[in-house]
């Protein structure tokens, strides 16, 4: 049996609790929301910290989704099963259903959490590829109050980091809600369900009254440092209207664009081929979901 | 013949039937199994029981300069640490393994893989001994691994095994089977030869139950008693006394419930040695149980066979000869598991089920820095290596010839008139009859239709493919004149007692690992004596209360212990019969045998049940002259041939041409392991097999990076099938019993894990014809697949 280092256990009742005691502890602490990626690592003793804050128990607080006019507000405990089972959610943003779906299993999916999932930061974690997709930004919160919020982009600032400071917790993320048709949608090649992927990739886009594409974003996991977005895609695909030609073009740019490596997972060739097949399948699918 | 969707129909009616004998029953064991009540070695707590925990090597190849354990030793709660030099003294650095080579207990000289054991610590606690470990400072001098094996014979490779005298490069064995000259000749007759280079990887048994070991060293008797993970309580007991120099009767090894083997807990390991160890040191009970990763990176892998295959036929198809050339990586110690005169196991049946005119193979064994192992993985010895390659150079064949592979198969099968049939290579195939059981596959799978359907897939550039694999089975090892292992002839024995009120214990030499033996063996007893299964207790896995024998693996629990099972039984009905005859005041030859009941021929009212003659046995009424009291018989079983099980399976699979993911739509397995004793176990081995073979054909791999670190040191790393990625299983079966068995039976244990991989494989192949593909190999994960539709396939290794 694999067992843990020793360290010191304390569940938070309050988020300002929680930050109360990250501002004492410093890097020696490290909150744990599902676990699912915490506990392995420190029953395999690559993570060895000595204090462990379990915000569980703030679930009350932090788990929710709010849909709003303007914005899909989703709390940083809400569960991956919650995300899975939201028709509200699902309605707006049908892109969490097709990624929760491939997430994990369901003994997972039961605790892992939205917000736990973004500050692992794995570059090939499928949740992060979705806020990506959808322009997300997160919201941190610090000491005495304050809050900040970052794009995706400023929050992943490498492999296993994030722009979250050791007296910091991302307490929320929020979707902006375009006033156009929209639709979107996830794809995920793994090599066994629940696996990690080999390749993903999200797609956003949305209609105007016309027809045309008013915006479209595409995110992919596992071919970089960080689950990427695709500027070049939204460039070359805003204003037009959709056709297989520009899935096309689109897949070719991420091809291009994204920056895979061989792992056992698969060579680079092949997860570059993915990134192309994978980005055309999903904007497929969304602008089917957006004339719907 | 049973298809998925009429088995479930029947499941529950079938399961009430509680039949006195064979057929269908729920298990014995499932009551305590699935309650959560089993005993497993880590549920075993003993008062006073200290933890051990082992420190392993971070490299593959290191020289050992110096350790320091002062600040382990002082560290809260740890009561010993031990090293190699600690051993060195006792003479216990290294002992053998199961192939006469010699393994470290704990490295002395230097460590040959990454997680060989270096040091152990004993501590009050499983935490406390873990955290000591961090404490122990071992400086290294990094050698130059030897990874690649086919670098490994190079006249500048680093030499592995420096500790063996005069040992200079990195040889393990050479081997060779069949007639070398006659092959060559028929090779260079044929109108047709076909080569392939086909890859075996290395794959690791992964039990649910990783390897433990509780000992506890009673200094006052001088009596060891061990509870480990065994597959072989009595081998292993052996050993320990020879090894340990402890007498063998002061030796108890007790293998409770044990979570899945699959050939991983064949061996001895160094942690079962330094949990005695640790018990006679300290003077209390040790624990030991690893951890996943252990598992996976220091236990007995299986296969990693790098095999040249060639094969010879006309151009109308007849298949004239096999040959292959076969490279094997054993690791840093040679510790296969197999009979000693049978180094690459039973390797020898790659002739598989076809009637050759020559066969012949070379192989060369080498060292590498990577874990030893080479156990029987649910292969039978080397057999899942046999019919992979034979499956699958056949149909490479096919491929070359533009000839079905069906047809293929079925114009060159062993016919069933030409058995007890011997191979080119020398075995003698005791009973089979192919046809029908590959007929009955191709039916249940609707293969012409399937054939049709892929055709017009195919047109509109989807791929679809329908693999064969046709296998024979060497099982149940074995005769005792050809097979021991380290010199114990692979016998068994069995005894049986029927008490007073007719209720029975019989015990086993064979240990369950999940496969229901006490299910099955009550069967067999209930077959031959006519008592209810659910009146009969399975005693095994407990030395000092069971007789001799070798074990359970390599599908040898049936065909060995089963006959053994059947032999006993019929020993104490011929004692009943006496004294029935004396109780119904007949002679023996006026009374027949209605399982359960003798009557009197020609009065049937007139009888005796096996429950009356129990109690008249250890009653106080007379017994025939000279008889003496009781119901009992002991006997030890020495097979006179092995048993050949076949079987033919189908697999449908889909791939996405566009990400190269292969699904696996269907699978038809159709198996033929003679007598059937309960078809629900049978299937239940079945499907176990099967995903297994999924695992093996589509994700399982244990892979080294250039310096010799593991790659699949974890379940997220290596990768084992889920219920997602495996069809509903459709099984059939045909009965073709042995003839040598007792009851016919041939056992089931490892025919699917046999048989699956290759037809797996041969449907991706198959799928993969429209760009022009013969062969890839496993593991055929989706990256490695569009590989393969590029032409750019690639060994594995």
């Amino acid at each position: 049996m694999q067992v843990p280092a020793p360290f010191e256990y304390e569940r938070a009742t309050s988020v300002d609790q929680a930050i109360g005691l990250l501002e004492r502890l410093g890097n020696s602490a490290r909150l744990v929301a599902g676990g699912h990626s915490l506990l392995p690592m420190m029953k395999l003793r690559l993570a060895n910290f000595e204090y462990l804050i379990d915000i569980n128990d703030l679930h009350g607080e932090l788990g929710y989704i709010r849909l709003g006019a303007g914005e899909v507000r989703i709390g940083a405990m809400t569960r991956h099963r919650e995300l899975l089972e939201s028709d509200a959610l699902a309605e707006v943003f049908p892109i969490f259903r097709d990624a929760e779906r491939v997430i994990a299993d369901p003994i997972v999916r039961n605790r892992g959490t939205l917000g736990g999932s973004l500050c692992q930061a794995d570059p090939s974690e499928d949740l992060s590829a979705v806020c990506t997709t959808l322009d997300a930004s997160c919201v941190i919160r610090g000491p005495r109050n304050t809050e900040r919020v970052v794009s995706m982009e400023e929050f992943h600032v490498g492999p296993y980091e994030t722009a979250v400071a050791d007296n910091e917790i991302l307490t929320e993320i929020r979707i902006p809600v375009k006033p156009y048709a929209s639709g979107s949608a996830y794809a995920k090649v793994e090599r066994r369900a629940g696996d990690w992927a080999v390749v993903s990739a999200g797609a956003a886009i949305w209609l105007d009254a016309a027809g045309r594409i008013a915006d479209a974003r595409v995110g992919l996991a596992a071919v970089g440092p960080n689950t990427t977005g695709i500027p070049e895609i939204s460039a070359a695909l805003r204003g037009q209207e959709p056709a297989e030609a520009l899935y096309e073009l689109a897949g070719a740019i991420a091809a291009r664009t994204c920056d895979p490596v061989t792992d056992t997972r698969g060579s680079a060739d092949y997860k570059r081929h993915l990134a192309d097949e994978l980005t055309r399948r999903t904007l497929r699918t969304a602008v089917s979901r957006a004339r719907s | 013949m049973t298809t998925v969707s009429e088995r479930r129909e029947t499941e529950f009616e079938d399961n009430d039937q509680k039949p006195v004998g064979f057929g269908r029953m729920l298990r014995k064991e499932d009551a305590r199994l699935l309650r959560g009540r089993g005993r497993f070695v880590d549920d075993v707590q003993l008062p006073g029981m200290l933890h051990l925990a082992i420190l392993r090597s971070p490299f593959a190849h290191a020289s050992i300069v110096s350790i320091d354990t002062s600040a382990a030793e002082a560290s809260p709660g740890v009561k010993a640490v031990v090293t190699g030099e600690t051993l060195k003294g006792l003479g216990l650095a290294w002992m053998p393994t199961l192939s006469n080579d010699v393994q470290a207990v704990l490295a002395t000289d230097k460590v040959r893989f990454q997680g060989q054991e270096v040091a152990f610590v004993v501590a009050e606690d499983r935490y406390q001994a873990r955290d000591a470990l961090e404490l122990i400072d071992v400086e290294y001098d990094v050698l130059e691994p030897v990874i690649d094996v086919r670098k490994a014979l190079e006249p500048d490779a680093p030499v592995i095994r420096t500790d063996l005298d005069g040992k200079t490069n990195n040889h393990v064995f050479d081997w060779e089977t069949g007639d070398e000259e006659e092959t060559n000749r028929v090779f260079a007759e044929a109108d047709v030869i076909v080569k392939e280079d086909i890859v075996y990887p290395r794959v690791h048994p992964a039990p649910m139950e990783t390897c433990g070991s509780v000992a506890d060293f009673d200094p006052v008797e001088g009596k060891l008693r061990l509870w480990s993970t065994t597959q072989a309580p009595h081998a292993h007991r052996t050993l320990y006394a020879i090894v340990a120099g402890l007498p063998e009767h002061k030796i108890q090894v007790i293998a409770p419930d044990i979570g899945g083997g699959f050939g991983n807990k064949v061996p001895i390991y160094p942690g079962y040695v330094h949990s005695i160890v640790g018990s006679i040191v300290t003077g209390k009970p040790v624990k030991w149980m690893e951890d996943r990763s252990e598992n996976l990176i220091s236990t007995g892998f299986a296969r990693d066979y790098i095999m040249r295959a060639e094969i010879a036929a006309t151009r109308a198809g007849k298949i004239l000869a096999i040959r292959t050339n076969v490279l094997a990586d054993h690791g840093a110690f040679n510790g296969t598991a197999a009979p000693v005169k049978y180094p690459a196991g039973f390797f020898g049946v790659f002739t598989g089920s076809y009637d050759l005119k020559a066969a012949h193979c070379k192989m060369t064994a080498v060292y590498t820095n990577k874990a030893p192992g080479g156990v029987a993985y649910a292969c039978s010895f080397r057999i899942t290596e046999a019919v992979y390659l034979v499956e699958r150079i056949v149909d490479a064949l096919s491929y070359e010839l533009r000839m079905d592979p069906a047809e293929l198969r079925l114009k060159n099968f062993i016919q069933p008139e030409q058995f007890p049939y011997t191979t080119k290579t020398g075995w003698v195939y005791d009973s089979g009859d192919y046809e029908p059981t590959m007929r009955l596959a191709m039916e249940m799978a609707g293969y012409e239709d399937l054939r049709k359907e892929q055709a017009l897939k195919r047109a509109k550039g989807e791929l679809m493919g329908i693999g064969i694999a046709f296998f024979t089975e060497a099982v149940g090892a074995g005769p005792r004149k050809n097979m021991d292992i380290l010199g114990l002839g692979m016998a068994d024995g069995c005894e049986l007692r029927v008490h007073p009120t007719g209720k029975a214990v019989v015990r086993l030499s064979v240990k369950t690992q999940g496969q229901g033996h006490e299910t099955t063996f009550a069967q067999i007893i209930a077959e031959e004596l006519g008592i209810p299964p659910a009146d009969i207790d399975v005693v095994h896995g407990d030395t000092d209360n069971t007789p001799f024998g070798l074990g359970t693996y390599g599908s040898r629990s049936t065909p060995v212990s089963g006959a053994a099972a059947a032999l006993v039984a019929r020993k104490v009905r011929d004692k009943a019969k006496l004294i029935a005859s004396a109780m119904l005041e007949v002679s023996v030859a006026d009374l027949d045998w209605v399982k359960g009941v003798f009557q009197v021929k020609g009065d049937p009212g007139k009888s005796v049940t096996i429950q009356d003659i129990a109690m008249r046995a250890h009653g106080a009424g007379d017994l025939p002259d000279g008889m003496e009291g009781g119901l009992e018989a002991q006997i030890c079983y020495n097979p006179s041939n092995l048993t050949y099980p076949h079987g033919a399976y189908i697999c449908v699979v889909d791939i996405d041409p566009g990400t190269a993911e292969v699904k696996v739509r269907r699978f038809i397995a159709v198996d033929d392991c003679g007598t059937r004793i309960n078809p629900m176990i049978i299937e239940g081995q079945v499907h176990g097999g099967l995903t297994d073979g999924v695992g093996m054909a589509l994700m399982e791999m244990i892979s080294f990076d250039e310096d010799g670190n593991c790659l699949g040191a974890s379940l997220m790393d290596y990768l084992i099938p889920t219920a997602l990625e495996v069809p509903d299983w459709e099984t059939g079966f045909t009965v073709t019993p042995s003839p040598h068995h007792p009851i016919g039976a041939k056992g089931i244990g490892e025919s699917a894990t046999v048989g699956s991989p290759p037809a797996i494989v041969n449907a991706v192949v198959d799928a993969l014809k429209p760009f022009g593909v013969r062969h890839a190999d496993m593991p055929l994960t989706p990256s490695r697949v569009w590989d393969a539709m590029r032409g750019q396939a690639t060994p594995p290794i």
